[in-house]
């Protein structure tokens, strides 16, 4: 059975279509990036897949449907969405207590393994602790779920560098386990590169990209041409081209390694660039791309 | 992927499904209403802080108290039981009202704080249905601020009643005025059974707010306030008549009347005959008030069920 498995998945706000037929599928085990734009449909999305919005189309989440069943639904799934969302008058102590207390699958004295790390205290409030605390308290509580599909929305957004990787180092040592399901979105898509299974573009409300990365790397290869072999790789296809210091990159789709070698230096693309192509000017002029 | 993973067993797809997860149902409720607490402490520390004040007055009023049981000697007893429950009832009156306003705030701001500040999505994201979320919640007006409050009264009242006591055989006059009727099952059966109807009365108002704090975007109180009032107006202009605002007025200060002999908005309550559960218990008004609430409070469920969370 797949994690998530969404097929048509419709959601319109007044005459924009937030979702305009979604197909996605994410198996278990899994690290999808959802990647896209402002505005493209990623956080419709992921409410959708929580239960916190109504949706047209089949959506089914570890099997139930997410809006009718919720609340049950909540014991096999975490949710992260940023770091305003702890509310603020809560004690750190209150918060271990109460997710102890309605969360059937909390271990507490993991949480406070985790939090033993950090410089939280148990009697302060969240209004007293810093973004990047908030966002390391509210981790420990998740990863001491033993949940079997984590939602991150933007989980990193307004911390700095040292947060940001602290926080998927922590969530790869720590939490996943090839059992657990990840879906994050996030704008620093390089960040996350390597730690992902999985990756999908979505624009417009549309899935524009959905592959594995193992495809990613066999599919998309970029190539800094050597200036005397550009017409020669222009003639194969680049779905890109761009110039760095004067010298041509193009990126390829689908095309034999071999074939590229002689035409000058080979790697894997990063996510962001071939977001950038995929999405074209568009996509670059709206600022989501890195 | 992660140099711990090989150390960690490997579960099968479904086995933490299966783990058993056995909770009692009145858990997440218990831990609910625990957490209003912890979010509203005015739904204690207010009244306690108006008791004190109360007491701390009286304290000081105490230099007086001897002459005043002298010149009550002198009255017939029905006169002198009226005025020392009156001074009793005095001291009830501003604990009620501290406490009813401290539920009209706490409603006002149940279901809309949380989606102010986005926490709504943190709570979203535990398995707490949102029928267990608005019962602890509306639990707060209907159950447990009316036992804060009946505590309260009565432990402010023995401590009036030790405070007179001995301020009385101080000065070596008669308990007898103080201690006649013997006044204290009346203390604490009075505000029992008057904060109850009060709570039962006013049930509908606090359903009105708490489905205007889950529907209002922005000032809940004035989207509470303003239609009600806009709507008496309209009717006043447009029929001359004010049907409404009678409605509304007896909502707010009907309950005594109803569930008293001889009570009205101002009347003491002195004697425990004065209780008449049997007439209230009669009264239309009650049992429209508990159906609108029902309605009220279903349809808050509702809201933050089905309604887009930010």
């Amino acid at each position: 059975m797949a994690c998530i498995e969404a097929r048509g998945l419709r959601k319109a706000y007044g005459t924009t279509m937030a979702l305009d037929g979604v197909d996605l599928t994410v198996e278990e085990g899994r690290i999808l990036g959802l990647i896209g734009p402002n505005g493209a449909g990623k956080s419709t999305a992921l409410n959708a897949i929580l239960g916190l919005t109504a949706y047209q189309g089949e959506l089914k989440v570890l099997g139930r449907d997410p809006w009718t069943e919720r609340d049950r639904l909540m014991r096999d799934v975490c949710f992260i969405a940023d770091v305003a969302v702890l509310p603020r008058w809560i004690r750190v102590s209150q918060a271990l207590d109460y997710v102890a207390g309605v969360h059937p699958r909390f271990d507490r004295t993991k949480a406070e393994g985790f939090l033993a790390k950090t410089s939280i205290r148990r009697s302060s409030r969240v209004r007293e602790l810093s973004k990047g605390m908030v966002t390391q308290l509210h981790l420990a509580l998740v990863m001491a779920i033993d949940a079997r599909l984590l939602v991150l929305d933007e989980p990193t957004l307004g911390l700095d560098i040292l947060f940001r990787k602290q926080f998927y180092d922590s969530l790869l040592n720590d939490y996943f386990d090839r059992s657990r399901t990840i879906i994050v979105t996030t704008h620093q898509v390089e960040e996350i590169q390597h730690i992902l299974t999985d990756v999908a573009f979505i624009d417009r409300g549309r899935i524009v990209l959905d592959c594995s990365m193992e495809d990613f790397e066999r599919r998309y290869l970029e190539v800094m041409v050597s200036p005397e072999h550009a017409a020669a790789a222009r003639a194969l296809g680049p779905i890109q081209e761009r110039q760095v210091f004067g010298r041509p990159i193009m990126l390829f789709d689908s095309v034999q390694r071999d074939r590229l070698v002689p035409l000058g230096e080979v790697h894997t693309p990063s996510i962001a660039d071939l977001f950038v192509a995929v999405m074209g000017e568009g996509a670059k002029s709206q600022g989501a791309a890195q | 992927m992660n140099a711990q993973s090989s150390t960690v067993p490997e579960f099968g797809a479904d086995a933490p499904a299966s783990a058993p997860a056995a909770t009692a149902p009145t858990r997440p409720l218990y831990w609910s209403i625990r957490r209003e607490f912890w979010e509203s402490r005015s739904i204690f520390i207010a009244p306690l802080a108006v008791a004190a004040l109360v007491l701390l007055a009286l304290l000081v009023s105490a230099v007086r108290l001897p002459q005043g049981v002298r010149l009550l000697e002198a009255l017939d007893p029905a006169r002198r039981d009226a005025i020392i429950a009156g001074a009793f009832g005095m001291a009830a009156f501003p604990i009620t009202i501290t406490t009813f306003l401290v539920a009209v705030f706490y409603c006002l701001g149940a279901l809309h704080n949380e989606r102010r500040d986005r926490s709504i999505l943190f709570w979203k994201s535990l398995p707490v249905s949102d029928l267990v979320t608005v019962v602890s919640k509306a639990s707060i007006p209907l159950v447990i601020i009316p036992i804060v409050t009946v505590v309260i009264i009565i432990a402010t009242r023995l401590i009036m009643l030790l405070m007179g006591t001995a301020v009385v055989a101080a000065n070596g006059l008669s308990l007898a005025p103080l201690w006649d009727h013997p006044p204290l099952l009346q203390l604490s059966l009075v505000p029992l059974y008057g904060v109850a109807v009060q709570t039962l009365w006013y049930a509908p108002i606090y359903g009105w707010l708490m489905l205007v704090s889950g529907w209002a975007r922005r000032a809940p109180f004035l989207w509470a306030v303003i239609p009600p009032l806009a709507l008496c107006l309209f009717e006043k202009i447009a029929f001359h008549t004010s049907y409404l605002t009678s409605m509304l007025e007896n909502r707010l200060t009907g309950s005594d009347a109803a569930a008293f002999v001889d009570g009205g908005p101002n009347a003491v309550i002195y004697k425990l005959a004065q209780l008449d559960p049997a007439k209230f218990v009669a009264t239309p008004g009650l049992w429209i008030g508990l159906a609108i609430a029902a309605v009220l409070f279903a349809a808050a469920v509702w809201l933050r069920r089905y309604r887009d969370p930010v």
